[in-house]
């Protein structure tokens, strides 16, 4: 005699699945949160752990969406669920952003993927660049305490989790030239002529 | 190679999902499975970060969500509920077939089999599992999974064998 499996309305179980992820982000069960963010940059995935955003990745150049949870999965936490209500609010500021109507992002930071010392310290100054504003890589590392280690700035703004919130995409090299870019040339500027307007 | 990695959990979830919803419907019927689904995945999540990478990531969440099962059912034991309400009188003519559930008839008698023969049906029909995996989720030898496997079978024929064919 057979036992056929009992039958599952199409998309039932894929429902209660996103149920059970977004009360696990609420409850603060899931250490860490993600959503698919479009903008004109393109698509984002947004991370973000009970501290604030972690990781903000231009899908496709960071090898796309299952790549970018799974080095997350790795360096953070592998209790890693799909809660857009969770970062309905970095979201909600980019969107602002790229529309012209936001210069300062408003929203908590993790940095736990940045480790602890010159590198984050390079991103934490780059945080403070002004909107419209530009610096230099030379700059950012004067101000990170090792005025020499210009290229290590770079490094380490190549390597920012956080891009378009930390905005490294206003460091430029220190003859005037674009610089490089974690996202490439072209959409650094992109970012920048939204805040040249 | 790389060494073995958990995935990130809602890969996990995405991939197990369905076979934790159909275990648990044929183990609770409809009306229990979805919050016995959720506290099933929120246990898992509670528990994954110490998980070891290599485990058998299927046979772990229907370990868990046949407890859960098993919560719901001793739960049952201690306050139960009818099955369905049978109205008679004038409302009796009125009834109709309720379009929205389709009979799952064979797995609500499994549910009245005795416990571990519903238990080892379930894991072993509705989620799939070998009868090793059973045996290992009911912490009991695979020759009592087998054996409890093959008296729920037989039970379930004979109760058909009784039952008058309909067209």
């Amino acid at each position: 005699m057979s036992l056929p499996p009992p039958d599952l309305r199409p998309g039932e179980a894929a429902a209660l699945a996103a149920r059970t992820a977004a009360r696990a982000a609420d409850e603060g069960i899931a250490e860490v949160a993600y959503a698919t963010v479009d903008s004109p940059a393109g698509r984002l995935v947004a991370i973000a752990s009970p501290r604030g955003l972690a990781r903000l990745a231009y899908e496709l150049e960071n090898g796309g969406l299952e790549r970018i949870l799974d080095d997350v999965a790795l360096r953070l936490s592998p209790a890693i669920v799909e809660a857009p209500a969770r970062l309905d609010d970095v979201r909600r500021e980019l969107d602002e952003y790229f529309a012209g109507r936001r210069e300062d992002f408003d929203l908590a930071l993790d940095w736990a993927l940045t480790a602890p010392g010159f590198r984050r310290r390079v991103l934490q100054e780059c945080a403070r660049i002004p909107f419209g504003a530009t610096s230099t890589y030379k700059q950012m590392a004067i101000a990170a305490g090792s005025p020499r280690a210009f290229r290590a700035a770079g490094g380490a703004l190549g390597s920012n989790p956080i891009p378009i919130v930390v905005p490294c995409h206003r460091v430029l090299a220190s003859g005037g030239g674009l610089g490089g870019y974690t996202g490439g040339l072209d959409r650094k500027r992109l970012l920048l002529g939204i805040e040249a307007m | 190679m790389r060494p073995a990695r958990l995935p990130p959990f809602q890969r996990f979830l995405d991939a197990h999902c369905d076979d934790v919803l159909r275990f648990l419907v044929a183990s609770l019927g409809r009306q229990d499975a979805d919050d016995a689904f959720q506290e099933t995945f929120i246990s898992a999540l509670r528990a994954y970060p110490r998980l070891r990478p290599d485990s058998n990531l299927r046979g772990w969440v229907l370990t868990i969500a046949h407890r859960k099962a098993l919560d719901v059912h001793r739960a049952r034991g201690r306050n139960p509920v009818p099955v369905a309400e049978i109205r008679d009188g004038a409302g009796a003519a009125t009834v109709t077939q309720a379009p929205a559930e389709p009979p799952e008839d064979h797995w609500d008698r499994v549910r009245a089999l005795p416990p571990r023969q519903r238990e080892v049906l379930t894991l072993r029909y509705a989620a799939d599992l070998t009868h090793a995996e059973v045996a290992r989720a009911l912490g009991c030898s695979e020759e009592a999974a087998r054996r409890a496997a093959a008296d729920g079978l037989k039970t379930l024929r004979e109760e058909l064998r009784d039952v008058p064919a309909t067209a």
